[in-house]
């Protein structure tokens, strides 16, 4: 199959946060076989904040994610399962025992300027025999030459693929070029882009990243993803069409999928409201929204508050914990003006 | 009560910051610090504070093995392997600062008085040292069937030891969280913020105690007892807010400032460690007095 660009599905492991980490052994087998049958290349399986993040911290996962991998990697033959790895969260061991299940890429994430703790776990990549990918979340939180040091890490410990993620969802489409561009400048492995849709901006980034020469772009079927979800693929499958990229995805299969497979299960349609309009504008992780809502009913207060208030102490992806932490102190002020 | 002589293996950020710690014991005199590179900044402190300096490692020391009984290991997992076997029945005590995990590990408030008279101790990671007190606490109120902590540092505080293996530091922790605090299940998480300045450690612990056993006052008024005892060998050691309570499950936000001796006060994830470790060394200081003197009076 000649594809220009490789798309990865990631429903399977971002829409885990929008799903509360619900999702049942049949729901991924519907979602892995349509996906197959539209012959996309990478389909992402994993609790959201990647292997061994089921937890207090992120949310317990209502089925074993190896028993997820194995389901989908069990009905598809010729899609790869790729799983996440977040060092720090998920460890060597369950890297293995995502590679038993099943796995054949493995993307090891961390913050964008602390690529070094990823080389251990890119080097178990390796020696396993999968496709490893390094993932540079919140890549707004550095400068381009920083993102460029960063890759530059992980293309040393053997990563074969380097993404750009956007994991707040708030680049502006000529920020996205020029991390790209940069990229390719600098390395000589193949980049990707990760994106969110909370500026309503994903498909653009996309665009705009495959024109700078990413040839691996991530997509959530019905926008089932952190915050408001990621790149639409079914759109991004016909749109990249229309331009004439091969992305070797069949647009109505897709569709279907999107419709008939992934609609119903939504817990509620994917829209942009003011929680994941403001994790964009404010520039934060996109899975703090369901669990700032939470806070928020919890404390009264206004959701934007308490991402504002994230975004302004530069928190980072992981650090759910400082939600509660924050919305207990502007609680505590809220109360004191009273 | 005589001072006990101790000695520092390693003379980087941490061997120098229990130095600067062990110079104001009340109970352990510093005699030595002993590393490989003289043009250290660590080994230029310790001479001009009138410290034996030993370049040659291990080797030199052990020709002048009457300069220390305790030796802190501040050196590297590698290494520490080395030092264990070089010190092999010559009596002396070793506090491993090492991710090597050889000897028994301890938590100063909650399991030193068993091991002090053990020939290497190992005092786990600084997630460990900030959060397995927590846990404790709520144990030995209310069983815990499940503990997991959220260790979040500084990125600057970071060093290429604990980044090149990271999952050292999940895996040692999530076992001390069992073995230690005695949480039937734990699990461990550690972040890396690079926000500047720099922040300082944040710790959060989850603890899930069983069904109908949530005694939520004495839980309470157990951790903050842990807190003082954890603030007597760490000052900057505090809760950032009450203890969260939901049914079964109890959420504790800890924070941890360092002295600032020779480390920066936001790395209170080294502090803790160089504190509790000289914690240890002053325990076992005094189970070596009791020890004589009970030799003394039964003569």
């Amino acid at each position: 199959m000649n594809r220009d660009v490789y798309i990865t599905e990631v429903a399977l492991r971002d829409g885990s946060h929008a799903m509360a980490h619900q999702y049942s052994v049949d729901q991924v087998i519907r979602i892995a076989k349509g996906l197959n049958e539209a012959n996309v290349p990478y389909i992402e399986v994993a609790h959201g904040d990647g292997l061994g993040g089921s937890s207090l911290q992120y949310g317990r996962s209502k089925t074993n994610e190896l028993e997820l991998i194995e389901a989908a990697a069990s009905v598809c033959d010729h899609a790869k399962i790729a799983v996440l790895l977040l060092p720090g969260i998920g460890t060597v061991h369950e890297l293995k025992e995502a590679a038993s299940a099943g796995a054949k890429m493995v993307r090891v994430a961390t913050h964008v300027t602390e690529a070094d703790v990823a080389k251990q776990h890119i080097y178990m990549g390796k020696d396993l025999g999968l496709e490893t990918v390094g993932f540079l979340m919140m890549a707004h939180m550095a400068p381009v030459e920083e993102l460029v040091k960063q890759a530059r890490l992980m293309e040393s410990y053997g990563a074969d693929i380097v993404y750009v993620v956007d994991s707040a969802g708030t680049l502006l489409p000529h920020q996205v070029t020029e991390r790209i561009v940069a990229l390719k400048n600098a390395l000589r492995i193949n980049i990707g882009f990760h994106g969110h849709n909370n500026l309503s901006l994903a498909m653009a980034n996309s665009l705009a990243a495959m024109e700078a020469g990413a040839t691996y772009l991530d997509g959530s079927v019905r926008c089932l993803g952190a915050g408001a979800g990621n790149t639409q693929t079914e759109v991004m499958v016909a749109v990249l069409d229309k331009l004439g990229v091969k992305t070797g995805v069949d647009p109505y299969k897709m569709m279907d999928l999107a419709e008939d497979v992934v609609a119903p299960i939504l817990p509620k349609p994917q829209e942009i409201e003011k929680g994941s309009l403001i994790l964009g504008y404010a520039g934060v992780y996109s899975s703090f929204l369901l669990h700032s809502e939470r806070a928020a009913r919890r404390y009264n207060l206004d959701i934007r508050d308490i991402l504002v208030e994230l975004g302004n102490r530069k928190v980072v992806g992981g650090q759910e914990d400082m939600i509660v932490d924050v919305a207990y102190e502007l609680a505590k002020k809220k109360e004191a003006h009273i | 009560m005589e001072k006990v002589k101790v000695g520092i293996i390693g003379s980087g950020n941490i061997g120098t910051d229990l130095l600067m710690k062990l110079m104001r014991s009340k109970t352990l005199e510093v005699t030595t610090m002993i590393g490989i590179d003289r043009h250290s900044d660590g080994l230029k402190r310790a001479k001009a504070n009138g410290l034996k300096v030993i370049v040659n490692g291990i080797e030199g020391f052990l020709e002048r093995p009457e300069l220390a009984d305790i030796l802190f290991d501040a050196t590297s997992a590698k290494a520490h392997v080395k030092h264990v076997e070089a010190l092999k029945g010559t009596g002396k005590q070793l506090i491993d600062l090492t991710p090597a995990a050889i000897g028994p590990s301890v938590v100063p408030p909650v399991n030193m008085t068993d091991l002090s008279k053990e020939s290497v101790v190992n005092m786990i990671t600084c997630g460990g040292q900030a959060t397995i007190p927590i846990v404790h606490a709520v144990n030995r109120v209310s069983s815990v069937n499940y503990a997991e902590i959220v260790a979040t540092i500084a990125s600057k505080s970071a060093g290429p030891g604990t980044r090149a293996n990271i999952d050292e530091f999940t895996i040692t922790t999530k076992s001390g969280i069992e073995t230690i605090g005695g949480a039937k299940e734990g699990k461990a998480i550690i972040i890396l913020n690079p926000a500047e300045p720099p922040i300082m450690m944040r710790d959060t612990v989850y603890c899930e105690v069983a069904d109908r056993e949530m005694n939520e006052e004495e839980v309470k008024q157990s951790i903050l007892a842990m807190v003082k005892d954890v603030q007597c060998y760490v000052p900057g050691y505090r809760l950032r807010a009450e203890p969260v309570f939901d049914e079964n499950k109890v959420t504790v936000f800890v924070e941890v400032e360092g002295a600032g001796d020779y480390l920066e006060t936001y790395s209170g994830n080294l502090d803790i460690m160089t504190a509790a470790a000289v914690k240890v060394a002053e325990d076992i200081a005094l189970a070596q007095y009791e020890t004589v003197k009970e030799k003394a009076g039964r003569q």
